[in-house]
């Protein structure tokens, strides 16, 4: 058999699950002594060019309360026609059109290769899919005109039958009626003032079309172009009207004085555009597209106030309760985060500013409606320019890289319950048998809403073991589970993805080995990361981190090779070397770690982190770091201090930034201009070599990673000396005695420091 | 002799002070028996150069009349009171028109003063009626009763053929005229009229008359205890206790005959406009209308007592025609210099020059008095309003010029340091020229070193005559910074368009009407001075539940919309580019004024909003930091859900109730506070209304009314007929020069002060007037009272400061000062007022009564208070004689008629057809209106066409307002400055209706044409040249109706023939005279 390695391996590229455990502990108080959760990865939509969609529908289980789709897993008696649900047992008949089934005539669902398979439901209109723009204008005019330019590209890169609108915004909010010829019109709303859905519908005109309705009264579906055709347009039809409108975009015409910051309002537009999409065309497919180049000033939903001598509110502000508006915009947010959620629409934040924007108040609305969040510092930055492309993306199919309104439900066999789930999803508040009453992430629920997912979009799911210790598996059980996404693919078909999975189950005292070897660091630090950077959203920085050091502790104790009270003699298994490693990351991360960052950049990089995969996930928790230079081909090197050396070129990727660093001396080399000079071509080939690996690395990651190219004291190094684990700092660097590497100036500690500790403390029995 | 010639005579010799007019119609309680009242001239009256006009009768005469059961009622019948009855002489005026010098000659012994000297008679007065003076006599002391006699009071047959006899020339008889028709020919028709005896019916309410008399103290006083001498007998002074015995009377041939009031509810189906026309009454006889129906055999049916009814001759009383030529004769030719302190200036119905020597002219300021009492005693005790009609930014004819501009410099200009008031010719330079006293408070002020200049030997400053300040009336400073707001200097205003667009405006082709005018008009917005462009900037909205404003950039290839539905919370959705140059954006606008009329072609909106249109182009100015002015189109009352938001409260049952008031008052106080904001920001308000139905006037015209804005209704509009009196209307209104953001101050003499204000403004404290616009047109009565002693040395002063922000932006101050005499004789108060201005303040005061007080308590105070003015001077300044005698101050012989007018004007005694919003448009309109408004408005001109030859380049003389004055055979023209009337006897040639109408005959004429057809003939040249001239002179486009008599448009035109009996209830000229006499001597007793 293959080792676990290649097992896992196998299990994600095929169905894009990672589990903590892959051999299951089975009973509830042994997996409570594992430390970490039962846990997985998911990514549901995972880009599978093997696995062609199937054209008919899931074969339900008859049992209302259970309702698994058939899978490789259940038992199927050929003669009978009758198959037995893997999850409740229950005995199903197959359906006529199943009549031709044998063991050589197998449907596909039925063949353990398609452990996840992809249904096409025929059934239902298809509605188009909906891009709402919705644009601030208060931007600097070269800003603007980019801004203007990106969108104008976008309408060539979106399906043809897809419907837009545009939402302009700055101390008013204008929302552009597209379909009149001549005169352009736009209604205009107060950017001070909240409105409810019912008074946008009813300002927007939205309403009133009752009266045509019933006169031309062949059925709602006639209704629905009807009543949202003066805001929202297929492309094709008014792709020229939009770009001119786009053209004759004026800033915001409002004067700002001095010392003022434009008035923006941020909140209404949101609003207004979340409440457009719920009158016209609930429960379909569709992005808000949110670009905005400030915080919002005004009207609900305000950041700060327009008085530029009093600065956006910082960490430090928020700590000592001193931002005014965080709360209530917050509100603001998160409650049209929740209407947009129920909606299906997904809401996508674009802000490139210098100062923050207040993604930290607005983060929820990209968060829970699976929305994409940008941060850059500019519209006419190549960061956004690119990111922005890149979501228009297609796939091998030719199909956007997007789906939308997706639910995703969680079945497990009776062993399991679904704890929670974290990710950018809602719950849907589905109460099923298989939920448990301990909430991890966001529980009491076996459903979710995923509004917006595309092929990397990876959720952390929760388990909880209810098998009672006295109860045990019978040998060789598996426990098995169902994931089920139903969403609208780009193409507007909906579709549905059903992934089934089974673990054997084994008891923990007798075959720990078993589960130890079955452990999977990388997901698991993921999973445990995930909780905590949930948790740190609630609660303060320290407690989570004390939670997470306690965790890690209580791991090492479990699992680690050791004399008591002798730290030396501590020693972990492979499966679990890394684990600590990442734990010491994780804790100087920015997304357990606010220091140095604003609150927006928390924001966002927390954002990215609950919905990259485990591989990107990696990267954020523990940059890579590698190393150019003469001595030989590149290699990744230690993320160490130790591994700043004068004569290498380092190129690191955090995944939001791309750093490449000269040493000393290859900066001094390059400063003279020996790339310049034939003889000494090698040196330009060294120079060019992390450069192209670098662009490969920006081509292919969404959003485009900030670049960045330093070299030996620049001010752009501290990107890369705050990511280094500080082995060499200006407390220790004589002491070390060496000459390599590049001291840090910091206090952190460094990992050994760390791991010593950490020795000390899971060898104690104090603990 | 020669006292009676004096005033007889001419009027040309009224100028000269020391002549004395007065005329004293009496019947000495001697003559009785024989001709039961006489009329002669009073030789002399005791103060010089007033004219008094007097009516008496022998109070014996008068029971006997009034009580058909007393004997003596029989010889009144018989001998008819008017001068033309008892003296041979006065037959003249039956015959030929004589030539005036004859007729001056000739009545000059009997007529009635300067009120019947007619240069040329008015030619109705021949045809007139011979009325009766018993009659009237008769109706004297029953309070009520006058104006309407019964049948059986026609004078005996005899005595009406005699009439006739005069008569057959023309046969124009008075047949027409309702109440006061000769005895002969009125007589028959009497029906019309309420009876006479009718005292209880007229008590109980039914009679038409009474209305306006109820509150008239009840003439008991005379009989019994009065010096009069009256038989004791039959006291028929009357009073509701009399009613039994006249209901006894009367109650056989009338009671029935006469039409409830009920009768005159039947809606009249002409056009609202004019809605106030009362409807035919229904008991009306056939015969009434019948031009040739002279004496009638009803006649000899009736009770022989009741034939003995006589008539006050309508030509024996003063006449507003008569008043109105002589004063254009006699001042018409001179110009009217300012120089000297407290002078009249000629009627405003007088064309003449103004040479401004150190007094506003008249045009610009118009004084009830230019003779003020020094007392408050003896102001309160003359009863006669002190007040000033200001129009300070009128327009003058082309041969004055309009005030100079001053310039003092940085300092800005130079005032007074305790009162502030403004340098005027009336400061006093004292020591040299280094210092000046006020001439307000008396203050001494330095004079500023670059101000100085040194006095001549009279105590002037030797530059007077260079600077405007110290020698013109009338100047205008430039304002300083100081006097802008936030201390910025203005930006140029701007004009917003604001148009309904819901589907009646569609409908009614009016958006389109007003986008095609929109497009040329633009060119001719209102500029100053010589400059090439307007300095105006414009901008659009149009409008129905929700406001859609216009972005036309002039940088835009085409405009854009921007739809505001958020109408409870009004804000401006853009900025740039919402106000622009007309020049620099013209292909925008006009592509905009384009598609505007296409774009809501199918539209099936229609509910409107109104407040928040007003709100946004308040914002919309408030944003771009300019005062301006919004022109609103609006068709319905405003319904949608919105600030503002209006319900149908139209309700005619609280006409005469004391909840009437609520129907003038607005319906919100929303709107208050929005003009209050609109004024704040120097946002004028013009409100076009184009209502199909109820739209309540009353409360849309709050802003309007607050700012300083016009309200122009046009019910029922419909392109074809109304589209050349709105787009008229519109040009005008577009073009007019207007001040913006403007403060009026009127500061006086210490002694006076301005305490009360009339008008189109806002006044947030008690002495600024604030008017967010104010145009040429507007008008603002300011009402005087006493706070102190005046001296009669110094006289007073006014000077009227209006700070505005001109048409260009600029920030000036325009000053008018007058200074006025002041008297401690009433008689010198009395000699110089000003009937026309009093009106005016009297129409203004009553008009705004009726928004706090029930109608009939208005009118009643009207009606005291001129007779304590009347009593006053009858008592004070009158030569003793026999109470019995009506005696009237030469200045105010028209006070009676005029007063009349304005208290059955369609506000004070609505008609059945006058709709609450159309007595609630005129009520605003007349609040801004100036004098020469006011006048013909009360008093509507009646021009004869075919009287004169067709080749008389003048004006025809105008006739007096009667139907009595209209023969059959003439056309008329009627205007009052709202409506204009062109009506066709029956019998009119047919070349006349050929050359004017291009038809046939009479029957051919469409009733109600209202242009007429373009003929290449010199009458029809004539009469559209002299309509259009008429308009021309009025601020408002007067839309022509074609009246035919007896059809049934007719009644509306009647409306407006005001001396006689109104069939809303209003009395006949002479009804009312008799019970202002009434009045008058109950006050005296």
């Amino acid at each position: 058999m293959a080792t676990y390695l290649e097992f896992i391996q196998q299990n994600e590229e095929r169905d894009g699950v990672r589990f903590s455990w892959n051999v299951w502990p089975s009973s509830r108080l042994e997996a409570t002594r594992m430390v970490v959760p039962l846990a997985c990865l998911l990514t549901p939509l995972k880009e599978r060019p093997d696995l062609p969609p199937v054209q008919y529908e899931p074969v339900l289980c008859s049992r209302p309360t259970c309702k698994a789709i058939l899978n490789p897993l259940c038992q199927v008696d050929y003669r009978a026609k009758l198959w037995a649900c893997n999850f409740c047992f229950q005995r199903n008949q197959f359906p006529p059109a199943y009549t031709g089934i044998s063991e050589v005539n197998q449907p596909a669902e039925l063949m353990p290769q398609f452990s996840t398979i992809e249904y096409v439901i025929q059934r239902g209109a298809q509605s188009p899919l909906i891009f709402l723009y919705v644009v601030d204008t208060c931007l600097e005019e070269d800003d603007l005109q980019a801004l203007k330019e990106s969108l104008q590209m976008s309408l060539s890169l979106l399906p043809p039958d897809a419907l837009v609108g545009l939402i302009t915004f700055g101390r008013m909010v204008q929302v552009h009626e597209l379909s009149c010829e001549g005169i352009s019109k736009s209604y205009v709303f107060r950017g001070t003032k909240d409105l409810t859905a019912k008074q946008i519908q009813d300002m927007l005109g939205l309403t009133k079309p009752a009266m045509p309705m019933q006169q031309a009264r062949p059925g709602p579906p006639q209704e629905h172009p009807f009543v949202s055709s003066r805001f929202l347009q297929p492309v094709h039809k008014i792709d020229m009207n939009l770009t001119d409108l786009l053209g004759e975009l004026q800033r915001d015409p409002w004067p700002v004085t001095q010392g003022k910051r434009p008035l923006r309002s941020t909140g209404v537009a949101l609003s207004i555009a979340v409440g457009l999409l719920e009158g016209t065309f609930p429960n379909t497919g569709a992005r808000i597209m949110l670009f905005t180049g400030g915080p919002p000033t005004q009207g609900p939903g305000m950041v700060v106030g327009d008085e530029l001598k009093v600065p956006i509110r910082s960490w430090h502000d928020i700590e000592k309760d001193n931002a005014r508006f965080m709360k209530k915009a917050t509100k603001h947010y998160e409650m049209l985060a929740n209407r947009t959620a129920t909606n299906g629409h997904c809401i996508d934040i674009y802000a490139c500013a210098l100062d923050q924007t207040g993604l930290l108040e607005m983060k929820c609305c990209a968060n829970l409606t699976g929305g994409h969040m940008v941060m850059g510092d500019s519209f006419n930055t190549s960061l956004f320019k690119q990111t922005f492309q890149r979501i228009f993306s297609k796939d091998f199919n030719g199909d956007f890289r997007m789906a939308f309104g997706a639910t995703l439900e969680v079945k497990t066999s009776r062993e399991l319950k679904v704890a929670g789930a974290i990710g950018p999803c809602v719950s849907l508040n589905v109460k099923g048998p298989c939920v448990s009453e301990n909430e991890l992430g966001v529980g009491g629920t076996n459903q979710w809403k995923i509004c917006g997912l595309d092929p990397t979009s990876t959720l952390g799911i929760y388990f909880e073991v209810v098998n009672q210790h006295n109860a045990p598996v019978p040998q060789g059980g598996r426990g098995a589970i169902q994931f089920v996404t139903q969403y609208q693919h780009s193409s507007t078909q909906r579709r549905i993805r059903v992934t089934t999975i089974a673990r054997n189950w084994a008891d923990a005292q007798s075959q720990l080995r078993h589960i130890e070897a079955a452990f999977d660091q990388e997901a698991a630090a993921v999973l445990m990361a995930r909780l905590g950077v949930f948790r740190a959203e609630s609660e303060e920085g320290p407690d989570v981190l004390r939670w997470l050091d306690r965790q890690l502790i209580r791991l090492c104790q479990k699992f680690g090779q050791y004399n008591k009270e002798d730290p030396t003699s501590f020693r972990l298994s492979d499966s679990f070397s890394l684990y600590p490693q990442f734990m010491f990351h994780l804790r100087r991360s920015p997304f357990l770690q606010v220091f140095n960052n604003s609150p927006d950049e928390s924001s966002y990089y927390r954002h990215h982190f609950a919905r990259q995969d485990l591989t990107q996930s990696l990267i954020m928790i523990q940059p890579i770091l590698y190393s150019y230079s003469f001595h030989g081909p590149p290699e990744p090197v230690l993320l160490d201090s130790s591994s700043i050396l004068a004569d290498r070129i380092l190129l690191m990727d955090t995944f939001f930034q791309i750093v490449i660093y000269l040493g000393e001396t290859i900066a001094q080399w390059r400063k003279a201009g020996y790339q310049d000079m034939p003889e000494y071509e090698n040196f330009k080939h060294l120079l060019q070599a992390p450069l192209d690996d670098a662009q490969e690395i920006l081509q292919a990651r969404f959003p485009m990673p900030r670049y960045i190219n330093t070299e030996h004291g620049g001010s752009q190094a501290r990107f890369l000396l705050s990511k280094v684990n500080p082995s060499q700092t200006h407390n220790n660097l004589y002491a070390w005695g060496q000459e390599t590497g590049a001291p840090i100036l910091t206090d952190d500690v460094s990992l050994q420091v760390f791991m010593d500790h950490l020795k000390k403390l899971a060898v104690s029995s104090a603990c | 002799m020669t006292g009676e010639t004096k005033w007889g005579c001419t009027h040309n010799e009224r100028q000269p002070v020391s002549s004395t007019c007065a005329a004293i119609w009496a019947a000495p309680a001697c003559l009785p028996r024989v001709s039961s009242i006489q009329l002669w001239w009073a030789t002399r009256v005791h103060s010089p150069h007033h004219s008094l006009w007097s009516l008496q009768w022998p109070s014996t005469r008068l029971s006997a009349n009034i009580s058909p059961r007393f004997p003596g009622s029989q010889p009144f019948g018989s001998v008819p009171l008017t001068p033309v009855v008892s003296q041979p002489t006065v037959l003249q005026p039956y015959g030929p028109p004589p030539t005036s010098a004859q007729v001056t000659a000739q009545l000059a012994g009997m007529q009635i003063s300067g009120a019947v000297a007619p240069a040329l008679p008015p030619v109705g007065l021949g045809y007139g009626s011979p009325a009766s003076l018993a009659s009237a006599s008769g109706s004297f002391p029953n309070p009520g009763l006058y104006g309407s006699y019964p049948q059986g009071q026609a004078p005996p047959l005899s005595q009406a053929q005699g009439h006739l006899g005069a008569q057959p020339p023309q046969r124009s008889a008075p047949p027409q005229a309702s109440t006061f028709t000769s005895p002969a020919s009125g007589g028959p028709r009497m029906p019309s009229m309420t009876g006479p005896f009718l005292p209880g019916q007229g008590f109980g309410g039914p009679s038409l008359s009474q209305p306006n008399h109820v509150s008239s103290p009840p003439p008991q006083a005379l009989p019994p205890g009065t010096q009069m001498t009256g038989p004791p007998g039959p006291p028929p002074p009357m009073h509701s206790s009399q009613q039994p015995g006249y209901q006894l009377q009367q109650n056989g041939s009338f009671g029935p005959a006469r039409g409830p009031q009920p009768n005159y509810g039947s809606p009249y189906p002409g056009a609202p406009t004019f809605g106030s026309q009362p409807g035919p009454p229904q008991p009306l006889p056939p015969k009434r209308l019948d031009p040739d129906a002279i004496p009638s055999p009803q006649l000899n049916e009736l009770p022989p007592q009741q034939k003995t009814r006589h008539r006050i001759d309508p030509d024996a009383i003063p006449s507003p025609i008569q008043v109105i030529e002589d004063d254009r004769n006699n001042r018409g030719s001179e110009p009217f210099v300012t120089g000297v302190r407290g002078q009249v200036p000629p009627l405003v119905t007088t064309n003449f020059l103004v040479k401004d020597q150190g007094n506003a002219s008249p045009r610009y300021i118009r004084c009830t008095s230019y003779n003020i009492p020094c007392t408050s005693d003896m102001a309160k005790q003359a009863q006669v309003p002190l007040a000033a009609v200001i129009k300070p930014l009128a327009r003058l004819p082309p041969e004055e010029v309009s005030p100079y501009v001053v310039d003092h410099g940085e300092s800005g200009p130079l005032r007074c340091n305790r009162c502030k008031a403004y340098m005027c010719p009336f400061m006093q330079f004292i020591e040299g020229g280094r210092r000046f006293q006020c001439c307000f408070c008396s203050c001494i002020n330095d004079v500023p070193p670059q101000y100085f200049q040194h006095l001549d030997h009279t105590g002037k400053r030797v530059d007077a005559y260079d600077r405007p300040e110290l020698s013109l009336g009338s100047y205008e400073f430039l304002a300083t910074v100081d006097y802008c707001k936030n201390n910025k200097f203005p930006s140029p205003p701007a004009f917003i368009f604001m148009i309904d667009v819901s589907y009646n405006a569609i409908r009614s082709g009016l958006v389109r009407l007003l986008c095609e005018e929109l497009k040329s008009l633009l060119d001719f917005l209102p500029r100053e001075g010589g400059t090439e462009e307007s300095a105006i900037r414009v901008g659009f909205v149009t409008y129905n539940k929700v406001l859609h404003f216009y972005n036309v950039k002039s940088s835009l290839a085409q405009p854009q919309m921007m739809v505001v539905s958020d109408v409870a919370d009004m804000f401006v959705p853009l900025l740039d580019g919402f106000l622009v140059n007309v020049s620099e954006s013209r292909a925008v606008i006009t592509s905009l004024l384009d598609q505007i009329p296409e774009m809501f072609a199918d539209t099936r909106e229609t509910e409107t909003v109104f407040a928040p249109v007003i709100q946004a182009g308040m914002e919309a100015l408030k944003a771009a930091e300019c005062a301006g002015k919004l022109f609103l189109f609006h068709t319905s009352l405003p319904i949608a859900e919105a600030p503002g938001k209006l319900k149908n409260r139209d309700d005619r049952k609280l006409i005469n109730t004391d909840k009437e008031k609520t129907l003038f008052q607005p319906q919100t106080g929303a709107y208050q506070t929005l003009a209050k904001e609109c004024v704040a920001q120097g946002c004028c308000v013009d409100l076009f209304l184009f209502p199909n139905q109820y739209v309540d006037v009353a409360t849309l015209s709050v802003v309007p009314q607050l700012t300083g804005g016009s309200v122009y209704k046009y019910a029922c509009f419909q392109v074809e007929n109304d589209q050349e009196r709105f787009l008229s209307d519109l040009r005008r209104d577009v073009q007019k020069v207007v001040g913006f953001d403007a403060v009026m101050r009127v500061r006086t003499s210490t002694g006076i002060r301005a305490v009360d204000f009339f008008g189109a403004f806002y006044m947030s404290n008690t002495t600024d007037v604030e008017l967010a616009g104010l145009d040429g047109d507007k008008t603002v009565t300011v009402e005087f009272k006493h706070d102190d002693r005046l001296n009669e040395e110094s006289g007073a002063l006014l000077q009227c400061a209006l700070l505005y922000t001109s048409c260009a932006g600029q920030r000036r101050l325009r000053i008018h000062n007058l200074a006025l005499n002041c008297c401690t004789q009433l008689a010198d108060l009395y000699r110089n007022c000003e009937t026309d201005t009093l009106i005016n303040y009297m129409a203004k005061f009553a008009y705004r009564g009726v928004l706090n007080s029930p109608v009939k308590t208005v009118r009643d105070t009207l009606i005291t208070q001129c007779a304590q003015i009347l009593a006053c001077y009858r008592k004070n300044c009158a030569s003793p004689s026999s109470a019995g005698q009506l005696i009237l101050p030469e200045c105010m012989k028209l006070l009676p008629v005029y007063l009349n007018c304005v208290l059955k004007s369609d506000v004070l005694q609505p008609g059945a057809e006058v709709t609450t919003d159309d007595r609630a448009y005129v009520r605003q309109l007349v609040t801004s209106m100036d004098v020469a408004e006011t006048n013909v408005f009360f008093y509507p001109r009646l021009l004869p066409l075919t009287k004169s030859p067709i080749e008389s380049a003048t004006e025809p003389p105008a006739v007096r307002a009667s139907e009595e004055r209209l023969s059959n055979g003439d056309i008329y023209l009627l205007e009052n400055g709202l409506n204009l009337f062109l009506w066709v006897g029956a019998s009119v040639q047919q070349g006349v209706v050929q050359s004017l109408f291009n038809v046939s005959s009479f029957s051919q004429i469409t009733s109600g044409l209202s242009v007429l057809p373009v003929l290449d003939n010199p009458l029809s040249k004539k009469v559209r040249g002299l309509i259009d001239s008429l308009r021309a002179q009025r601020s408002r486009y007067m839309k022509l109706i074609v009246v035919k008599q007896e059809d049934k448009l007719e009644m509306l035109f009647k409306h407006f023939l005001v001396e006689d009996k109104s069939l809303s209830g209003g009395a006949s000229y002479v009804d009312f005279l008799c019970h202002m006499h009434k009045e008058i001597r109950q006050l005296l007793s």
